[in-house]
């Protein structure tokens, strides 16, 4: 590297083509020379040798953007925020909620409710949990605040129901006990997303 | 000139015209449906996109689907309506569509085999009628089929399709100039307007082809036929971006339908009449049979508008007029002269 490309510091416009935009004719003479230029100059065939490019790739090389959507899905990213887990121990299998009524506490739109009580072992136990989704902001707060990481931001992003109470029970959030072991740990808001590796870019160095 | 091969053929009998035109209607119709389907299906695959494909396996059924649709969509008739007009501007465009077909031989002549019962031995000519006028008559049919457009739009009361057909009107004046002086040089040498006449003289095979004697008449008629059949690079009159739908803003349902079936079979008549004249015909070329082959080549001219439709803008309509009056119609003139000139020395 140059030292003179060494001292641009105008990182990120270096790559700009400038436009060289011709002067219009005067003469009759000229704008006949430009429509001869312009008529031989081949560049319609450039716009369907692009198209005709595209098509074999996405064809024939697997470069089709279209996804079917509810057949097909995008991973989302880890920090996306949709409808709430609830996420039980690996060990028993029981919930990991203790009732501690933090999320309660700090939902600022208030829109969890629940209710607790001590069953026969005097352990807090969840009679009811319910959020307002009708309500929700999906903030984050209460999954940042839960100390046993038992409420989480899940990836349920369709959200569309018939019932507001739809997907908003203790056991609709709850991870099924048969579905332990497919149960994911929540990987927290500064997560980077599964493909970071390959989204990552060097950064530009040079000043 | 040449002096064309006249084989004895078969007399040709009502039943065999008949045919022809049931092969026609049903054909033809059945493609310029299916035409919807792969316009579709190839602007989305050059768009990288899939296209229709949840009826029927890769969205073969779409047509009926579409077709579902179109027939028992509301037919909306406006209230300031010139009604009659209204009603039967639609079927102009496609009734003319398909006369012209009539002139336009697509498949070879061909005899029913005598196992097949009541048709067997029929002998099916490959025009369903060999006027000596065939060339003259469907331009002026494809023409004819202006008045469509042209009346919807001005009986609509719409401001949208008066603009709409004024442009109907420009591009009619424009480019009909071109499609008739492209077509002459052709008509001078083959010293007939009949199709079939084109297509035996290019019977010698594949440099026998007329686009190699008349390459710049082949360009010229191709551009024309494009602003024939309203393709594309000038498709003025419903250009979505400037006047919604031009002069079938109003229309709905089935008469929204029958312009759509009558624009994609004038494509396929200008597909026919591009391989007739100008590419070869149906001959048959070396081993492969004349009415594969024939197929063939309207596939592609057909092919070559969608490509040009996914990747050429649209011109303005003050473009058009300038393209067809000052570039093609002066190089069309000169190329009749030098034509005339050499098949004088």
């Amino acid at each position: 590297m140059s030292l003179e490309q060494f001292k641009n510091r105008n990182i990120g416009q270096q790559n700009y083509k400038m436009i060289e935009s011709e002067h219009t004719p005067d003469t009759g003479m000229g704008r006949f020379g430009r429509v001869v230029k312009r008529t031989f100059k081949g560049e319609l065939f450039v716009g369907l040798y692009v198209t005709m490019r595209e098509m074999i790739n996405a064809l024939f090389r697997g470069e089709m953007h279209t996804i079917k959507y509810p057949f097909e899905k995008l991973p989302i990213s880890p920090r996306y925020r949709a409808i709430h887990d609830m996420l039980r121990l690996l060990e028993s299998g029981h919930y990991r909620c203790i009732g501690c009524g933090l999320c309660e506490k700090i939902c600022i739109s208030n829109c969890i409710k629940m209710d607790t009580r001590y069953d026969e072992e005097q352990r807090k136990e969840v009679s009811e949990y319910t959020i307002n989704f009708g309500r929700c902001i999906f903030c984050g707060y209460c999954a940042e605040v839960c100390p046993e990481l038992a409420i989480v931001h899940g990836g349920r992003y369709e959200n569309a129901s018939e019932q507001r109470a739809g997907f908003s029970l203790f056991e609709d959030m709850l991870t099924p006990i048969d579905a332990l072991k497919e149960q994911k740990e929540f990987d927290g808001f500064g997560a980077v997303t599964p493909n970071a590796d390959n989204a990552i870019k060097k950064t530009p160095l040079a000043y | 000139m040449e002096i064309v091969n006249v084989a004895v053929l078969p007399e040709v009998t009502s039943a065999g015209v008949v045919i022809k035109a049931i092969i026609i209607l049903a054909i033809i119709s059945a493609i310029a449906g299916f035409g919807t389907y792969v316009e579709r299906k190839i602007l989305a695959f050059m768009q990288r996109r899939l296209g229709p494909m949840h009826v029927g396996p890769y969205g073969l059924l779409q047509i009926a689907a579409d077709g579902i649709k179109l027939f028992t969509k509301e037919d909306i008739v406006p209230q300031n309506a010139n009604k009659l007009i209204f009603k039967i501007a639609p079927s102009i465009t496609a009734a003319t569509a398909f006369i012209a077909l009539a002139a336009v031989p697509i498949f070879p002549d061909f005899t029913i085999p005598e196992w097949i019962p009541l048709l067997g031995g029929t002998f099916v000519p490959s025009i369903a009628a060999d006027i000596n006028v065939g060339v003259l008559f469907i331009l002026g049919m494809m023409a004819a089929g202006l008045y469509g457009p042209l009346l919807a739009g001005m009986a609509q009361a719409n401001k949208w399709g008066i603009i709409g057909s004024a442009r109907t009107a420009i591009q009619f004046l424009s480019y009909e100039v071109v499609t008739g002086l492209s077509i002459l040089a052709p008509i001078m040498l083959v010293g007939s307007l009949s199709l079939v006449d084109f297509n035996a003289y290019q019977s010698g095979g594949f440099l026998s082809w007329m686009m190699w004697q008349q390459p710049v008449a082949f360009i010229l008629f191709l551009i024309a036929g494009f602003a024939e059949t309203n393709r594309t690079p000038f498709d003025l009159l419903e250009h979505e971006a400037e006047i919604v739908s031009g002069y079938a803003t109003e229309y709905s349902g089935m008469r929204w339908g029958m312009f759509f079936i009558g624009e994609y079979a004038n494509m396929i008549t200008v597909s026919v009449l591009a391989a007739v004249i100008f590419m070869g015909g149906y001959n048959d070329l070396g081993f492969i049979a004349g009415w594969f082959i024939v197929v063939l080549k309207i596939a592609f001219i057909f092919f070559l508008m969608l490509w040009v439709r996914a990747s050429w803008p649209h011109i303005r309509p003050d473009q058009l007029m300038w393209f067809c009056w000052k570039v093609l119609m002066p190089i069309a003139v000169v190329n009749v002269v030098i034509t005339g000139f050499m098949m004088m020395v």
